[in-house]
């Protein structure tokens, strides 16, 4: 399934295609989250979000900033952990194990769940190397073949084999934005997590890298979960299958994109689709 | 097709599995050695604080004798002090004062401390063993007594319990710290003055009292017990305001032209990058400017505090700048777009506005700048601030020493186990000059840190 | 007049000057009922200004050459016997004793009659130069004001000239520190030529003996000047103190950086800055007293033979010294690292200990690299330590048990006392003074130059 960026840019919403993955993602929950409070020091961030996250959709967040939908998502893979005042309450789970659990592997629990952030942060390595370093940490390829094959089918799927593959030596610095976060994502893609997750992908970027990203999320959502944060609902509307929105720390609804665009149940994800607030 | 990627995934994540024992090993080791290397240097500065407190401390209480001592008409054969007669000139009667002053000075003031000894000691000394028993009282105090008479006459032919500072040697005989099982010949007192030290300690005519002297007398040669810190005192206060009433106004405004005024070009830079480096050059590279322009050029006096404080001066002032800079830097370009726009020049932005509130950075670097400057010795060896100097300057052009130069030719005596622990005392005192010099200038930032 | 009263008059002087200016300039407006161009303090400074700025140069311009106007016409009066024969130095001493006559100080023995007669001409010409010193002051006092007073008007554009004035000041003492870099390579560089005129540059800076053995100047046995000796015991003394000084201090400062909790941080960072301004002469006594005997006699233990003062003693203790400088040079620089780089390695799954390693080290290795040199350069430069802990023994070896000598021991060795700067052995001091110069100068200019690229790269 290859889905052109442009007529998905230029029509609001695919109903085909994404009723047609609804029904497939409905299958099996991936990952699931029960009362999630999130506190920054004294202060709530995240208010208790119950949700489900379906095997192989694309979910999207969407609300005006400080909602608290980037938190949650960083709540997925425990980045969260990172910030010494914050504080995580409540259940998630990734394949019924509970991430949160005592015993839990953070480290393995991140090669499960990846993460790709808003602003494209490649190492100051090589192409190459940005890409072998997820693999190399953790054992995924016993020698250097392996690893090119790593390398390059990671490189196809971003859909920047070709741009790169003369230059695999230079530094990864040295790419445009746009390629800098295919770059990001394929580093992603290389340790093959069931889960990955985006914070605003494409909101350091300009329109044509965003089409291509959008393009290689649609086509990333065959073999992985993907969730996604993004301020522009348009984006939402073109890639996600289901869209949940956030207000000021409170999953408000969740449901198909479809539903959430031109029928929403509350009134505020209403005010907030057209435009009242933002 | 489905199960055989299940499979995979499985067959993936028990491959990252196996290698996690081994990288949470590595991470524990790695975080270990981290610690480990924070507490070693912790350790390395414990151990050197510790060891200067142990040596120090101890400093600064000195064995003392608390005898009577009698100011016998016998011994001070002397005339009354000489009051100006009416009709006398001033010129006639300075000839006569310091005849008279002269002819004090004759006066065998040793007696009056031999016989108060005595006295203690409740028996007679035989003339041969005199020099055993003047060994006990440090040389400095015979004139300490003639002072003291020449200030108050009316003493003539009384008795007033005095202190008087034990000799290097006893102290480090009583404190221990010369071992009493080494043979006679090799013990720096002979046996019966060690004798008498002891007798009398235990009679509590010597006791040990904080020492008054360290603090108040100069340096010594002859008088090695009473040798103190207060010329090296003076003399590192004169430098520090030189250097605090050069560096600090030179460093701010030079950091208020390069930062708010100078145009942005290759000079500059080069100016910048002369600061910087500047900032770096060995201290001892400054000593050397000074020996050969100051010293050699200008014909400026050896040893005088001005012309330390001017090498400090130059030694401090890329410090200086350099906070200065980052304090008007970290002064959001709002505040002065601010004050331009309501008419204000530039000048005036910067002088109202922008200067007030930079103020506590500049203050805190600048009081680190100069407790770094106190603290400097090498550049001073080579101005000529380690000669050795028995008055307190009383200007910035006097000879005199600094302490950290104190500190220098204490730690070189060669009475070694009297002034370790001296010169570890004069390192207290330094330390402690400094370190609330440091904790003022922390206190002074935690107090005014604005977060913009 | 003495210099002081004379300055202190002048402040008040000026003092006046500016109420004077102030009062007139508001009368100025009252009379013509105008807005002035600027608030009346700017014209009681700027009339201060006039009042005083030119008598302050004249000041500080008579201080400087009327000295030496005096010296030379007192040395003209000198009876020609007495001068003649008399070597450069010699007539400078003779200078002294008359001008220390002149003052009234004396000198031991009371002088010759030629010199008493010099004395009193020496003194008439100072009570001369003072006077018309005053009068001349007096006399720019009085007409600055008095022109500065009339020229204001409305229209004179007090503000802009005093910021002009200011903006001259300022510029003035960034030139301060100019002059110092000059003033430093221009004073080695001259005394440093002076000693090459005794021994040969290919001598002195390839030779392997040191041995300058104190003559008289002018005798010809001059002794050896070889650096070798010299500069190798000061890279023993140095990499000795780095290879204890990067390890703790770096691990220091990625402990603090990345793993120690806030607390602990908030409590360790001042304490670092203080241990940073320690003085060096307090680690020198500390090698001295407590680390050298302690290594003496671990190395009877295990067999060896430490000498008390030894380049290690002195490495070990310069090392412990540098720990606070390089961790809190690569604390700021591991700091700067950008988050986004660390949780890009977090979110891959890489541990704590692998982002640190392989990624924020890496991206932060150019700045770590400048602070390291930085830290060398002030190694090489560090004196009280080594003058106290390293025993002053200038010989090729490489034992580092054994006593070396490095290069600023030898500057203070060859300059304190005595200041002759006529024989190569105070010269030699400058001489050496240059090579440390450069050597450190490279250094530094080459980690600031570095440090900077990578403070750019994340800015």
């Amino acid at each position: 399934m290859n889905i052109p960026a442009q007529p998905m840019a230029t029509s609001s919403v695919s109903v085909g295609s994404g009723e047609s993955r609804v029904s497939k993602a409905k299958d099996k929950v991936k990952m699931n989250a029960q009362g999630v409070k999130v506190f920054y020091g004294d202060a709530q961030a995240i208010n208790g979000i119950d949700l489900d996250i379906y095997e192989n959709e694309v979910l999207a967040f969407i609300g005006p900033s400080g909602c608290g939908k980037s938190t949650f998502l960083r709540c997925l893979n425990r980045m969260n952990d990172t910030i010494d005042i914050c504080r995580v309450e409540g259940k998630i789970t990734l394949d019924d194990n509970d991430i949160y659990a005592a015993d839990r592997d953070v480290v393995l629990l991140r090669a499960q769940v990846g993460i790709v952030f808003q602003k494209p942060n490649p190492f100051p390595k090589s192409i190459y190397e940005n890409i072998a370093y997820g693999p190399r940490l953790h054992g995924l390829a016993r020698r250097k073949a392996e690893l090119d094959d790593i390398v390059e089918s990671s490189l196809r799927r971003a859909g920047l084999w070709d741009e790169v593959k003369d230059r695999l030596d230079k530094p990864g610095t040295g790419l445009s934005g746009g390629q800098q976060q295919r770059l990001c994502i394929a580093r992603t893609v290389a340790v093959s997590p069931d889960v990955i997750l985006m914070d605003e992908p494409c909101s350091a970027l300009d329109p044509i890298a965003t089409a291509k990203v959008e393009q290689l999320i649609d086509e990333l959502s065959e073999s992985y979960t993907i969730v996604m944060v993004t301020h522009n609902m348009q984006q939402a509307a073109r890639v996600a299958d289901r869209t949940a929105f956030f207000h000021m720390g409170d999953l408000v609804e969740v449901d198909s994109t479809d539903q959430i665009f031109t029928n929403p149940q509350d009134q505020r994800t209403h005010d907030y689709i057209t435009g009242r607030f933002g | 097709m489905s199960i055989s990627i299940e499979q995979r995934r499985q067959h993936r994540l028990m491959t990252i599995e196996k290698s996690l024992a081994k990288r949470h090993r590595k991470e524990n080791a790695f975080r270990r050695m981290g610690l480990l290397a924070v507490v070693t240097g912790m350790t390395l500065v414990a151990i050197l604080f510790v060891s200067i407190l142990m040596r120090g401390v101890p400093a600064f209480w000195q064995a003392t004798f608390y005898t009577d001592v009698y100011f016998d008409p016998e011994v001070i054969q002397l005339e009354p002090k000489p009051e100006r007669e009416r009709g006398e000139s001033q010129f006639d009667f300075n000839e006569r004062y310091s005849q008279w002053l002269t002819r004090a000075g004759l006066v065998n003031w040793q007696t009056l401390i031999d016989n108060a000894l005595e006295e203690a000691l409740g028996e007679e000394v035989e003339p041969r063993q005199l020099r055993d028993l003047r060994a006990l009282v440090t040389s400095g105090e015979r004139y300490a007594l003639r002072d003291r008479f020449i200030e108050d006459p009316s003493l003539l032919g009384q008795t007033v319990e005095l202190k008087m500072l034990a000799s290097a040697n006893v102290d480090v005989w009583l404190k221990g710290n010369i071992s009493r099982d080494l043979p006679d010949a090799r013990q720096q007192l002979s046996a019966q003055t060690r004798g008498w030290a002891d007798q009398l300690e235990e009679q509590g005519v010597i006791r040990n009292a904080f020492s008054t002297s360290l603090f108040l007398n100069t340096d010594s040669r002859s008088s090695l017990a009473s040798a103190g810190l207060a010329g090296a005192f003076m003399g590192s206060l004169f430098m520090m305001i030189v250097v605090i009433a050069l560096s600090v106004p030179l460093g701010v405004s030079s950091a208020i032209y390069l930062e708010e005024f100078a145009p942005k070009n290759r000079l500059t830079d080069l100016i910048e990058i002369n600061i910087n480096n500047l900032a770096a050059v060995p201290s001892i590279v400054f000593g050397l400017l000074g020996a050969s322009i100051f010293i050699g050029y200008l014909r400026l006096p050896l040893s005088a505090p001005l012309v330390g404080g001017l090498v400090l001066t130059l030694m401090t002032l890329p410090t200086i700048i350099i906070a200065t800079r980052a304090s008007l830097r970290s002064i959001p370009p709002s505040i002065r777009q601010a004050a331009l726009g309501i008419g204000a020049s530039r000048v005036q932005t910067v002088f109202h506005h922008v200067l007030p509130l930079a103020l506590p950075g500049i203050l805190t670097g600048s009081i680190l700048g100069v407790a770094q400057a106190l603290g400097e010795t090498a550049p001073l060896l080579l101005i000529g601030m380690n000669a050795f100097v028995a008055n307190v300057p009383g200007t910035p052009l006097e000879q005199s020493t600094a302490l950290p130069v104190q500190i220098y030719l204490w730690q070189g005596n060669e009475l070694r186990n009297f002034f370790e622990a001296r010169t570890s005392a004069a390192i207290i005192v330094l330390l402690g000059l400094m370190l609330s010099l440091n904790a003022l200038a922390i206190w002074l930032r935690k107090k005014f840190e604005t977060r913009w | 007049m003495s210099n002081l009263a004379l300055i202190a008059t002048l402040l008040v002087m000026m003092a006046l000057a500016y109420h004077l200016g102030l009062t007139r300039s508001r009368a100025v407006a009252a009379e013509h009922d105008v807005r002035m161009h600027s608030r009346p303090g700017y014209y009681g400074v700027l009339v201060a200004l006039w009042c005083g700025l030119p008598a302050l140069a004249i000041f500080l311009l008579w201080s400087f050459l009327a000295p030496q106007l005096i010296d030379m016409l007192v040395t003209q009066q000198l009876p020609a016997d007495l001068v003649a024969g008399l070597s450069d130095r010699e007539l400078q001493t003779v200078l002294r004793r008359v001008t220390a006559l002149a003052d009234g100080r004396g000198v031991a023995g009371g002088g010759s009659p030629e010199e008493l007669d010099a004395a009193a001409h020496m003194a008439r010409l100072q009570t001369i130069e003072n006077f018309s010193l005053v009068a001349l002051m007096a006399v720019l006092v009085v007409v600055g004001l008095i022109v500065a007073r009339r020229r204001i008007s409305p229209n004179w554009r007090a503000r802009n000239q005093v910021e002009r004035v200011i903006m001259v000041a300022l510029a003035a003492s960034s030139a301060v520190a100019i002059f110092t870099t000059i003033g430093i390579v221009l004073s080695m560089l001259g005394e440093a030529l002076k000693f090459f005129s005794f021994i040969s540059p290919v001598e002195f800076f390839f030779g392997t003996t040191w041995n300058p053995r104190f003559s008289t100047s002018g005798s010809s046995n001059q002794g050896e000047f070889g650096l070798l000796p010299l500069l190798w015991g000061t890279m023993m003394v140095s990499i000795i103190a780095l290879l204890v000084a990067i390890p703790v201090g770096l691990m220091t400062a990625i402990y603090m950086a990345e793993y120690a909790p806030p607390w602990l941080r908030n409590v360790a960072k001042p304490v670092i800055e203080i241990l940073a301004g320690i003085p060096t002469i307090v680690y020198g006594f500390f090698a001295l007293i407590v680390v050298g005997p302690f290594l003496s006699s671990l190395g009877d233990l295990i067999g060896i033979n430490i000498r008390t003062t030894s380049a290690l003693t002195a490495g070990l203790v310069m090392g412990i010294m540098i720990i606070p400088f390089v961790s809190s040079l690569s604390d700021d620089i591991i700091t700067q690292v950008p988050k986004s780089l660390r949780d890009g390695a977090l979110g891959l799954g890489a541990t704590k200990s692998e982002t640190i390693r392989q990624v924020v080290l890496p991206a932060a290795l150019p700045g770590i690299v400048g602070a390291f040199l930085l830290a060398a350069s002030r190694a090489i430069g560090e004196t009280m330590i080594v003058v106290l802990a390293a025993g002053n023994n200038p010989v090729l070896h490489a034992n580092p048990f054994e006593a070396v000598s490095t290069i600023t021991v030898t500057i203070v060795n060859q300059l304190t006392g005595d200041m002759d700067f006529a024989s190569p052995q105070s010269l030699v001091a400058f001489a050496l003074g240059l090579t440390l110069f450069v050597i450190t100068l490279g250094l530094n200019v080459i980690a600031l130059v570095v440090v900077r690229k990578y403070r750019q790269q994340y800015e």
